[in-house]
């Protein structure tokens, strides 16, 4: 069966790791009570991956764009296909929106983002009490949207891997199995 | 009509003299004190929402100005009921033994048109530094506009004690922005 392209690849995986880092990184500075200097050090952190998973996520879009996935494994049902194909196309939404609200949530609190702490991001609007309110909200629920998917991606793959055994999850894998690429 | 005309002069004199020595009256609405802070080269400007200002300022005799402001510490406002908390605390501003951070002019000398040179007393947290710093002063609509800028260093005043004298988190540079609007 024929493999993702290797940068598709590549994004995939640095994605990955990206997302999984910057989430449990949230999950952790979320959870730290009052002013502490890891408090601060890991919200800035976590929002430097952020826009860092962002900016993947557009060179991945692109990519995207111009090169064609591999083929299904032919024995695949319909609506599994469907199933998959909707759940990426939610997948590429969210690398975008959860991203993107963190953004806009750090700004609507007065906190603009200066990545790396070296380059400062264009600060789009200033700080705004009522959509601070509004972009928490929605910047912690999209995430728990994105965990769930990817939890339900994995599981997919895995399903793939184990049950199915129709190589579709190896097309994505970092390393060609021997089986695959003889 | 002579005598009339006597006590009319009398009455404006009086006045003219009592408003000399009557401080501008202080827009609130239209003023605003901040500060800009960095943490890890991150400027976050923030207002501190209780405050009084009281300028004494006539065009005519800028360096008969006299100047004072006073500022509610615990009202420092960086957007989050739990952050306000914490920066009341004893290692930041101590709001409990500090309530207020106050500067007290002691010279103001003009510096060109519309603009001063302020010298004073600035107290915060215990501490008194002396300070100068630029104003400017323009008229809009009938009321005058201070505005200024004074950079002060945070910890020489003891603001951020502990783990929070690392200045690589925090930078020890803070400005204070102010606008005031004032009255006859």
């Amino acid at each position: 069966m024929r493999r993702y392209t290797l940068p598709a690849i590549v994004l995939h995986w640095l994605i990955a790791i990206g997302i999984i880092g910057t989430f449990t990184l949230g999950l952790v500075m979320t959870d730290i009570q009052g002013i502490t200097m890891a408090k601060l050090r890991y919200t800035n952190w976590h929002k430097w991956a952020g826009v860092t998973v962002l900016a993947l996520a557009a060179l991945r879009l692109l990519w995207r764009l111009f090169n064609h996935p591999p083929q299904y494994a032919d024995q695949m049902p319909a609506w599994q296909r469907g199933a998959a194909h909707g759940l990426h196309i939610l997948l590429y939404v969210l690398m975008f929106a959860v991203p993107l609200s963190g953004y806009f949530f750090s700004l609507a609190a007065g906190f603009p983002v200066v990545y790396f702490g070296e380059i400062p991001l264009p600060v789009l609007m200033g700080p705004d009490p009522e959509l601070r309110a509004l972009l928490r909200g929605v910047h912690y629920w999209l995430n728990m949207l994105l965990a769930g998917l990817v939890a339900l991606h994995v599981l997919a793959a895995f399903k793939h891997l184990l049950v199915d055994r129709d190589g579709v999850m190896q097309r994505m894998l970092p390393i060609p199995t021997p089986k695959e690429n003889p | 009509m002579k005598p009339f005309k006597a006590l009319l002069l009398a009455t404006v004199i009086g006045a003219s003299a009592l408003a000399a020595a009557v401080p501008l009256k202080t827009d609130t609405a239209k003023s605003s004190v901040s500060a800009v802070f960095k943490q890890m080269n991150v400027p976050v400007e923030a207002p501190f929402r209780t405050f009084s200002a009281s300028i004494d300022y006539d065009a005519a005799k800028p360096a008969a100005s006299k100047a004072s402001v006073e500022i509610t510490t615990a009202s420092f406002d960086i957007g989050d009921p739990m952050y306000n908390k914490e920066v009341a605390k004893k290692e930041w501003f101590n709001s409990a033994q500090f309530p207020k951070a106050s500067f007290v002019s002691t010279s103001i000398a003009p510096a060109g048109a519309g603009k001063l040179n302020v010298s004073g007393k600035l107290t915060m947290k215990g501490r008194t530094a002396d300070v100068t710093f630029p104003l400017t002063v323009k008229a809009e609509g009938g009321k005058q506009v201070f505005e200024g800028q004074l950079p002060i260093k945070r910890l020489a005043f003891n603001i951020g004690e502990g783990e929070w004298k690392d200045t690589s988190m925090v930078a020890d540079e803070v400005v204070i922005k102010f606008r005031v609007t004032a009255a006859p």
